[in-house]
């Protein structure tokens, strides 16, 4: 068997021996057990939220828990249970779409910079070393400033902000596996450079690619709720944690509940993401059987 | 001498990234929709007054002169002037630094002293329930909002208890106890993730540390227990922990902008937030070159004390 097909098919096996090793953690399948919940609670808004997530009650006015709301009621009378559910979606919207941009754009930089090397490495370096000395908040909030208020443009701002974090990951892995037998043999049977890049260097890039977005996710579901706090992200009267919190702010003498569960409901999600991003990384830092 | 040398080529190496950034935030606002000539002209839509504007501010040349006009004041400590508060722009980072600069080194303090004897005991008692809880809370103080754990320190020490103030702040040098009370509730949200991070980071040191030879050699001749942690071990483990801590200093910068905003303090995040509020660009583009200076004179700081305290290094 050639290098060239040896390398995939070991890859392959390694990443089911990872997966093995990611479910005998612990801290992992708490983590995705948190994960999984958000998300079917992000899934299912519509059939399990008890009232409308939008429509104002003028006579349930900042109740406090009841039987009939669990969770009391916001300013507007709105039901802060069925916010909180609904506020799942745009968390974890906003955390996918932002890993997603910050890992379309950052891994091809990565792979590019670190396969190509020479003035081409230096460019995308440099360039990602501005972005990185620059504070995460600071920067996404810059940004989202500039492209004006929305949770789109949120997403845009975490994305961007996030991406030279996935160049400078991809770009280390490529360094060290660019230099391996089976990239040197498919060089040497003179396959073309995108070829390598597509079939050797990035299938044994994802496992990490995964790990970081996993502890990515963690402080994008952060920085959204920070950035609609600020008034920068979900705008009302869409359900957002983080907007939730900042109306809540008024009343904290008077309806304490509107300020706990919206942010009970944040910490939860992120502790989820960040027990399944601690646990994928002790798997992938275990040596391989 | 070395040293010297070594410093001279970090602080050679920052100044591209610097420039990189500084071209990054000059294009930010450039890219902005709408005339700037007409945004500063306000309610005088005179063409005449919009073209004088214009040229005084030098927007009628070409962008890459604009762009060392601007390098050049700001090389000379001139930040341009505040459209909001119509002061200077320097002088207004002047006012407001040391208030962030405050409540960062009282968090960090906060963080060390809870941080560093946490993450030790973990690691001594590794795989026990104080090492499970430890690392429990400390992922859980990684994902708390620093916003919402304002809010809830709030409602809970101002509100209910009454005992600390809800927001503001006092000059330090106005009253240095009324100060310590405004600000120990935002330092000691500021502190919570600084905390779980020197704390995780610690009890990895440690834990590494404690596998190495000459801690079984310590141990082997006798030492009391004690005397090999205190003395042998964490005189090491703490080398990373101490660069740790001064490049999350830089990091500090980030919960600030959050923390001052719950806590109405007048420091440097809270000048960001206001300035994108008030569309005064000038400030936003002030406050991101600060911060990243900031964050690469603190890592500049953490090398040094990393070739500083690790002996094999410094021979």
């Amino acid at each position: 068997m050639s290098a060239a097909v040896a390398a995939p098919a070991n890859t392959g096996s390694r990443n089911r021996s990872f997966l093995l090793r990611v479910l005998s953690q612990r801290s992992a399948v708490i983590g995705l057990a948190i994960v999984l919940f958000f998300v079917a609670l992000a899934v299912f808004a519509p059939w399990i939220a008890p009232y409308d997530p939008i429509a104002s009650d003028w006579l349930s006015v900042r109740q406090a828990p009841s039987a009939a709301h669990w969770m009391g009621t916001d300013d507007l009378g709105r039901d802060v249970l069925t916010r909180v559910i609904y506020g799942a979606q745009a968390s974890l919207l906003a955390g996918l779409i932002a890993v997603s941009i910050a890992i379309l754009a950052g891994l091809p930089l990565g792979l590019i910079a670190g396969y190509f090397g020479g003035w081409v490495d230096t460019i995308i370096s440099r360039c990602t070393d501005a972005l990185l000395a620059c504070p995460f908040l600071v920067l996404a909030i810059a940004l989202a400033a500039f492209l004006g208020a929305s949770l789109q443009n949120a997403m845009i701002a975490i994305g961007i902000s996030a991406m030279p974090i996935f160049i400078r990951l991809v770009r280390g892995q490529v360094l060290t596996i660019k230099n391996e037998d089976f990239v040197t043999a498919a060089r040497g049977q003179g396959m073309r450079d995108r070829s390598i890049i597509l079939s050797h260097i990035l299938p044994n890039v994802v496992t990490p690619v995964v790990v970081q977005a996993t502890i990515t996710m963690a402080v994008a579901i952060l920085a959204e709720a920070s950035l609609a706090f600020l008034g920068l992200g979900q705008r009302p009267p869409a359900a957002s944690w983080g907007s939730m919190l900042d109306v809540a702010r008024q009343f904290m003498l008077d309806a304490p509940w509107m300020s706990i569960w919206p942010g009970l409901a944040i910490v939860t999600i992120v502790l989820g993401f960040n027990l399944l991003g601690d646990g994928l990384n002790d798997a992938l830092n275990q040596k391989d059987d | 001498m070395a040293m010297l040398n070594f410093i001279f080529r970090r602080v050679l190496a920052a100044i591209p990234t610097l420039l990189i950034l500084s071209v990054f935030v000059f294009l930010l606002l450039k890219l902005l929709p709408g005339d700037p000539a007409l945004a500063l002209a306000g309610e005088d839509r005179d063409p005449a007054v919009i073209e004088s504007i214009r040229v005084k501010y030098g927007l009628d040349q070409p962008l890459p002169v604009q762009y060392f006009k601007w390098l050049g004041d700001i090389l000379q400590g001139d930040f341009g002037v505040s459209i909001r508060t119509k002061m200077s722009i320097g002088e207004m980072l002047a006012q407001r630094l040391p208030v962030t600069l405050q409540l960062s080194l009282q968090a960090m303090l906060i963080a060390i002293i809870i941080g560093i004897p946490a993450g030790v005991y973990a690691a001594i008692r590794r795989g026990s329930y104080v090492d499970v809880a430890v690392s429990t809370v400390g992922l859980a103080g990684l994902s708390v909002p620093s916003f919402w754990l304002g809010i809830m320190l709030i409602m809970a020490f101002a509100v209910s208890l009454g005992w600390l103030p809800s927001g503001g702040f006092v000059n330090f040098s106005d009253a240095p106890l009324e100060n310590l009370r405004y600000t120990l509730l935002p330092s000691l949200v500021l502190g919570t993730a600084a905390a779980a991070i020197i704390m995780r980071h610690t009890r990895n040191s440690m834990l590494s540390v404690l596998k190495q030879d000459y801690i079984r050699t310590a141990r082997a001749k006798g030492l009391k227990e004690r005397i090999v942690i205190i003395r042998h071990a964490l005189r090491n483990g703490l080398i990373p922990i101490v660069t740790t801590g001064t490049l999350h200093l830089g990091e500090l910068l980030s919960g600030a902008v959050l923390t001052e905003q719950v806590f109405g303090i007048p420091g440097f995040g809270k000048m960001i937030v206001d300035g994108v509020f008030s569309r005064d660009y000038a400030v936003v583009q002030a406050v991101i070159l600060c911060s990243a200076a900031i964050f690469l004179i603190l890592s500049l700081l953490a090398d040094i004390l990393y070739v500083k305290l690790s002996p094999r290094l410094q021979a």
